[in-house]
């Protein structure tokens, strides 16, 4: 089962970093959430103004709310197109459980946008003009609530895979079962908000508990 | 060796040859490959497909599950799978199965070797099972060719290749001979014919002809209800 985990991660972190196929024009998914997320920083001053203290009070949240879409952009690639090609059934045939599977899928996920993501807030916070101490809880949180976002990505499109225009209603499932990370995240960056990592944390982990088995039940249920 | 029971008339309505026919099932498991139904049914959108449904293959033996579109031949094959649940009744066998049906579950975008490495890798099959996989459906220099630009003959080659490289012993092919030219048909059938003289089990549904000498044929319309 351990072998089939480590082929099922390798093979998902291919598809998102275009590694390993060959030849062929590769998925190369995981550059397009980070580019998008630098390109709200980027914009954000010129929306509000280059006011120093007001981009630097701001700036954590709006690096939380970047995250979150960006966490959103590649869930129609995540589970759908190996339902479509038969992917599940083949590993249903040679008796795998879909939980395994969900779960494999999350940590890939994960892998594939978690730290792109984290380094390029290193950037952004210097564009939103956040200190060091800012960064770090950034950082911190960022480390502790994109596991959550993952599990919650993988849920929702294993839940949307098959219906026509899922990546839409994907998207709207999963910004409200987002805020709570968004609430504990953002906030743990404002001064007297440390505890805020700890309930982000507690949120994350709920979500990575519940998600393989939400996730394998959907599509177990899609095949009847 | 060469046994395959199907009588659709008699195991639907009599109870003694149905309990034969159960126990024939369990009571072999020790020897050679096997899976059998037993008084299958199947509801696909509220429709009932077929009922009563009962056969038997031993090792060696090909069936041949014909019928007209929408008389439930691939549901039956989702059944015999595990991937849908019967309506009513059971299905019994030996052992893992390979299941190729009108989804190739190979990546698109990755080159023919690598899409098949990935399923041999889980399938505990090393690099010479795969080269002699591709030898076997005529596609040894297409290796380095991504799956994408096959066209629906090659694909179908390309899904029984996986199916050769998983190597278990029942085969369940949904359409093999769909899009096949000629010269893969017969290289089909030559394949299909060295599956069985290893003790292998090949349970096919098409509405072509099989390329086998005597399949076991199992015409659906017997069980509709």
């Amino acid at each position: 089962m351990m072998k089939l985990f480590g082929t099922l991660i390798w093979r998902d972190l291919s598809h998102a970093y275009g590694f390993g196929g060959r030849g062929g024009t590769r998925r190369g998914g995981f550059i397009l959430p980070v580019i998008f997320f630098l390109a709200v920083a980027t914009i954000y001053p010129f929306a509000v103004g280059s006011d120093a203290q007001l981009l630097a009070r701001t700036g954590s949240g709006v690096i939380w709310v970047a995250a979150l879409l960006a966490a959103i952009l590649p869930l129609d690639r995540l589970v759908q197109p190996d339902v479509e090609h038969g992917f599940f059934d083949q590993w249903a045939v040679r008796g795998f459980s879909e939980e395994w599977i969900m779960l494999a899928k999350i940590v890939a996920h994960w892998l594939s946008f978690g730290p792109p993501l984290m380094l390029a807030t290193i950037i952004a916070a210097a564009l939103l003009q956040l200190d060091v101490a800012q960064l770090r809880t950034v950082e911190a949180g960022l480390v502790l609530g994109t596991p959550g976002l993952a599990a919650l990505g993988v849920m929702i499109a294993a839940l949307t895979a098959g219906l026509k225009g899922g990546s839409a209603l994907g998207g709207l499932m999963l910004l409200p079962l987002a805020v709570p990370m968004l609430i504990f995240g953002a906030g743990s960056v404002l001064p007297g908000g440390e505890n805020g990592l700890l309930l982000l944390a507690a949120a994350s982990l709920v979500l990575v508990a519940i998600a393989p088995f939400a996730a394998g039940a959907a599509i177990r249920a899609l095949r009847e | 060796m060469l046994s395959c029971l199907v009588a659709p008339t008699c195991f639907g309505l009599c109870v003694t040859d149905m309990g034969n026919l159960s126990s024939l099932a369990k009571g072999e498991s020790s020897e050679g490959a096997h899976i059998a139904a037993e008084n299958l049914a199947c509801v696909r959108g509220e429709k009932l497909l077929f009922r009563a449904l009962n056969f038997a293959c031993e090792a060696g033996s090909a069936l041949h599950v014909t019928g007209a579109n929408g008389t439930g031949k691939s549901s039956l094959m989702r059944l015999l799978a595990g991937l849908l649940r019967p309506y009513a009744g059971a299905v019994h066998m030996t052992g893992p199965l390979s299941l190729s049906d009108e989804r190739l579950a190979l990546d698109m975008h990755w080159t023919l070797g690598h899409a098949l490495g990935f399923w041999a890798h889980i399938d505990d099959a090393d690099k010479a099972k795969i080269a002699a996989a591709l030898e076997a459906v005529d596609m040894s220099d297409l290796a380095d060719v991504p799956v994408r630009y096959f066209s629906t003959g090659q694909r179908k080659r390309a899904a029984l290749a996986r199916v050769i490289v998983s190597s278990t012993d029942i085969w369940l092919l949904d359409e093999p001979a769909n899009g096949l030219d000629a010269a893969s048909v017969e290289r089909l059938g030559t394949l299909m014919q060295a599956h069985l003289d290893d003790g292998g089990i090949i349970v096919a549904a098409s509405h072509q002809p099989l390329p086998l000498a005597h399949p076991i044929q199992l015409p659906l319309e017997d069980f509709r209800p």
